[in-house]
């Protein structure tokens, strides 16, 4: 029992449970700690999932699966990990309420926050009572009804993608990958509710990667009518009842439009989280964004520079769902291995 | 007549030098435009021209500018040319005294100790020797601090200190030694006979113990050659500034100033940069992003020589700091923006599209928010209630739609496309019949105020609500809380309101000071003058600004300009927020009954 290696991993998110469930199904003793009081991290701000619709809930459930009688594991809620560095071989990472953690390795699992749509003031966020993000679109709609402030049901609704993401002002030049087929996702089920009310979707590039991302896309347009407009939103004011009035441009007409929806809805990018950001920085394996460094995006994807600290899921990168619990599994192999090495 | 055959370097030297230079200023006063010869004409003969004579004594001899930011620099400068003046006005006068003539041979004066070798008596002779001497020492002593400044120039105060081009080297390398071996000159020719004061007969005297004195003839030619080396490179060199700064002193008094367009006054300016360096230092590309190929220094030679490159003209926030800090006075800004104008697409019209339109009724104010600030629609919404609170009535001019002012077409060059914006808003402006215009966009508050003819009153929301508040048209309560007021490049250093947001700020607030204040404050780094600046190099900027800002913590950080509001935003250092903001937030609503009135407003626009 005192020889057994023992395993810390940062983040309750997909990634870390599934990499806490493979690395316990191998005798290893893990200590999962996580910030919030519950697991899932991000899984908990999704109602369903592209591309099937599958209830969040359930894949939430199954991640977990067997885990009380599993003794491995050990999950830990409201710690905070404050600080994370390498001693004497040992991992010792200290908390916010003045715990500290010792392990053989450590498993970066810290994901993603979304982006803070005020920084963006000209979209209206904060100011205007009806310009909500994508993650309170998914709450409304696990509430069973999509309503603008003052309780109506939008006659009329927009969403905009890549905000916080591929752009220049806000220093943010990548792509976040999920907010594409989340918007196609979101006006779908906005018009199953309300096959009446009008759903636009503003768009750079409409980026349908994965699996039946395409056919989803398709099916919003032809089953559902969804209208796609192919421009960024540049200002947003408000009516005086309360309706939000859209100025931006269709490139594809080359002309300026100007429109008023009910209700708008922007799909905020993803960013390193904040303890990601610390703890990469203390440890030397910050990369661009804030996000973490792996050694080799190809063949070590979830070693880092520092021995025996690796990276799982979105804290490297935006990934969905599905890669991030594939990663969880990937990098428990990855700290099995280097175990096994270092005796 | 006093002859001697070293004498013919410096005689041909001086006639090459005045000729160039005669030939300089006709050609560049040629190029002047209307305006320009039009002030120069209206006010040659006025007080002004004795205004001018004063100024040149105080900058190019006394050079009190640089004596202000730096001392020790000022001196510097102050001995060379101070002392060089007198040098020459004495010797002159020493000369014509000596020749019983206003017309002795003109280079009496600058060998004068080689030609009247044995002790000479005239009118006040012996104060002569050791007031040359005297200011020969001045003269050398600031040799010396040259010397110091270009081998270590932190010693002088500087950070960095300007790159030489050809010319340059030969007329500093000639600069450097011509006093020194006039001193030897001079001494060996007292050792000799005697002829020496306090410093050259001492030197002499040492001279005469190691043998040098024989030497005589070679020093007093190596100091002529050496006269003549300066002369002929000073106006291919940055020495042009000596007589070029004298010119210009009288031209900005009579009252010319850079236009749009590249004129011969811009050549005065041009040749007028003495390549101080003091812009380097004060530059934010320079000491927060490490840039150091585009200051005004740079961009000021390399036109001058006619090798500019477009990647300099532009990678510059045209915040004018380098213009407080430059010495001379030079419109740095306005001549890089003379020098952006793109030639190959001017009188192309890019808004044919656009009709211009007319006001639907009169109004006392018309309110531009701008392009800026519609990007940041809570200083629109804080507009608004200030505007309802003074019960003003105010038209929303670009409310729904509207123009660019024109100024960042401007800065980048479109000059025709910027003047077709400025007609087209020109014409709504002028039939809206208001008597004042408000902006909140410090950007567009300059366009109007330089760009527009406009019969109307101009003022920055900031001037505004100071007037509303100090005439009681709204009355507001102290939030106590910290602030640090930014001030906008534009409206600051660009258009010189400093005072109306510090009065409003410590009425609404405790104002605390931030040490980059008013001329001296920092460019947020979102300077829409600067396309080109990479992304990583404004964050520094901003970071740094920023930093700079928040040393006492204040609750929050207030500006007058949407755009460094924005910037600052995204630093996330501070509560940011626009003067406009603030003032909203802490408006007293119990005099007027506001709620009645908020109604009314709302009830009004239902029926329409």
């Amino acid at each position: 029992m005192e020889n057994k290696k023992s395993v810390l991993i940062i983040g309750a998110g997909p990634a870390g449970i599934s990499a806490a469930k493979s690395l316990a199904d191998d005798n290893v003793n893990v200590t999962v700690l996580e910030k919030e009081h519950s697991f899932g991290g991000n899984i908990n701000n999704w109602a369903k999932l592209f591309p099937n619709f599958k209830d969040a809930a359930e894949v939430k459930s199954q991640l977990v699966q067997n885990f009380e009688n599993n003794k491995n594991i050990k999950i830990l809620y409201n710690k905070k990990v404050t600080e994370l560095k390498k001693h004497n071989q040992k991992w010792i990472a200290n908390t916010s309420d003045g715990e500290v953690f010792e392990s053989n390795a450590t498993i970066l699992s810290t994901g993603f926050k979304v982006f803070d749509a005020k920084y963006k003031e000209e979209l209206g966020y904060g100011i205007y009572p009806n310009v909500i993000t994508s993650v309170e679109f998914e709450r409304m709609y696990k509430d069973g009804k999509i309503h603008t402030q003052q309780g109506s049901v939008p006659k009329r609704i927009a969403f905009l993608n890549c905000v916080g993401s591929r752009d220049e002002k806000v220093g943010n030049h990548y792509c976040s990958r999920i907010c594409c087929i989340a918007a196609v996702k979101q006006a779908i089920e906005f018009k199953e509710l309300y096959p009446e009310s009008e759903a636009f979707i503003f768009y750079m590039d409409i980026r349908m990667a994965g699996q039946f991302y395409e056919e989803l896309y398709r099916k919003s347009q032809e089953k559902h009518g969804v209208v796609y407009i192919r421009g960024r939103i540049s200002e947003t004011s408000s009516t005086i009842d309360k309706k939000v009035q859209i100025k931006a441009e269709d490139t594809l007409a080359a002309m300026p439009l100007r429109m008023t929806v009910d209700m708008l809805v922007l799909m905020v990018g993803v960013e390193a989280s904040e303890t990601t950001t610390i703890l990469s920085k203390q440890n030397n394996i910050d990369g661009p964004y804030g996000f973490a460094k792996s050694i080799d995006i190809h063949t070590a994807d979830n070693y880092s520079n520092e021995n025996g600290l690796f990276l799982a899921g979105s804290c490297k990168r935006p990934l969905t769902l599905t890669e991030s619990i594939a990663d969880g599994k990937s990098a428990a192999f990855s700290v099995i291995d280097y175990l096994k090495q270092t005796k | 007549m006093h002859y001697h055959p070293f004498i013919i370097p410096f005689t041909a030297g001086a006639i090459i030098l005045f000729a160039i230079i005669i030939f300089k200023f006709i050609a560049w006063y040629r190029k002047l435009d209307k305006k320009q010869r039009f002030y120069l004409r209206k006010n040659i003969l006025t007080v002004k021209s004795i205004e001018a004579i004063k100024e040149t004594f105080q900058e190019a001899l006394i050079h009190r500018n640089i004596y202000k930011t730096n001392p020790l620099l000022g001196y510097m400068h102050m001995s060379l040319a101070f002392g060089w003046f007198l040098l020459i006005v004495f010797g002159k006068i020493e000369a014509s005294l000596h020749a019983q003539t206003l017309f002795e041979e003109p280079w009496l004066a600058i060998f004068f100790r080689f030609f009247v070798r044995d002790e000479h008596k005239f009118f006040m002779s012996e104060i002569f020797p050791p007031l040359m001497d005297f200011l020969l020492l001045v003269i050398l002593s600031g040799v010396f601090l040259a010397w110091i400044k270009r081998f270590k120039s932190s010693l002088l105060g500087m950070k960095k200190t300007t790159k030489h081009s050809k010319f340059d080297k030969i007329a500093l390398a000639s600069l450097w030694w011509i006093f020194p071996l006039r001193l030897l000159a001079e001494s060996s020719t007292a050792a000799l006979t005697g002829n020496g004061s306090f410093l050259t007969g001492t030197v002499g005297n040492l001279m005469a113990v190691l043998n040098l004195q024989n030497f005589e003839i070679y020093f007093w030619w190596a100091y002529s050659i050496c006269l003549f080396a300066f002369f002929v490179s000073l106006p291919f060199s940055r020495y042009m500034h000596i007589p070029t700064e004298v010119v210009l002193i009288f031209l900005r008094k009579w009252g010319a100033t850079a236009g749009e367009e590249y004129s011969g006054y811009t050549d005065f300016q041009l040749n007028a940069c003495s390549r101080c360096g003091i812009c380097i230092d004060v530059c934010q590309l320079n000491f927060t992003a490490n840039i150091q190929n585009v200051q005004s220094v740079y961009f000021i030679r390399d036109t001058r020589y006619k090798h500019l490159k477009d990647e300099i003209a532009n990678n510059c926030l045209m915040c004018g700091r380098c213009v407080e800090a430059c010495p001379v006075g030079l419109e740095l800004t306005v001549i890089r923006q003379q020098l952006r104008n793109k030639k190959e697409i001017a009188g192309k019209h890019y808004y044919d599209y656009a009709q211009p339109e007319q006001a639907e009724k009169k109004y006392d104010v018309v309110y531009f928010a701008g392009c800026m600030t519609h990007l940041t629609p809570s200083i629109i919404i804080s507009m608004k209630k200030i505007f309802e609170e003074a019960g003003i009535n105010y038209w929303f001019m670009d409310e729904n739609k509207g123009a660019c002012c024109g100024r960042p077409m401007r800065q980048q060059g479109f000059i025709q496309q910027s003047k077709d914006l400025i007609s087209i808003n020109q014409k709504l402006i002028n039939s809206s019949g208001a008597k004042t215009l408000v902006t909140s966009c410090p950007i567009c508050y300059k366009s109007f105020k330089e760009e527009y003819v406009l019969d109307i009153e101009i003022k920055h929301h900031s001037e505004f609500i100071n007037e509303l508040i100090e005439n009681n048209k709204i009355n507001i309560h102290n939030s106590q809380k910290s602030i640090v007021y930014h001030d906008p490049c534009e409206l600051g250093r660009g258009c010189g309101i400093y005072e109306e947001p510090r009065n409003i700020l410590s009425k609404v607030g405790n104002l605390k000071s931030s040490g980059f204040e008013k001329q001296n404050s920092l460019c947020c780094g979102g300077s829409l003058s600067n396309a080109i600046i990479e992304l990583e190099d404004q964050i520094k900027i901003r970071n740094h600004a920023l930093e700079n800002l928040t040393t006492c913590n204040p609750d929050v950080l207030a500006t007058a300009c949407p755009l460094c509001k924005k910037t600052f935003v995204h630093g996330n250092k501070a509560k940011v927020m626009d003067i406009a903001e603030i003032v909203a937030e802490n408006i007293s609503l119990h005099n007027h009954s506001s709620k009645q009135k908020e109604n009314n407003r709302i009830k009004t626009k239902i029926k329409l």
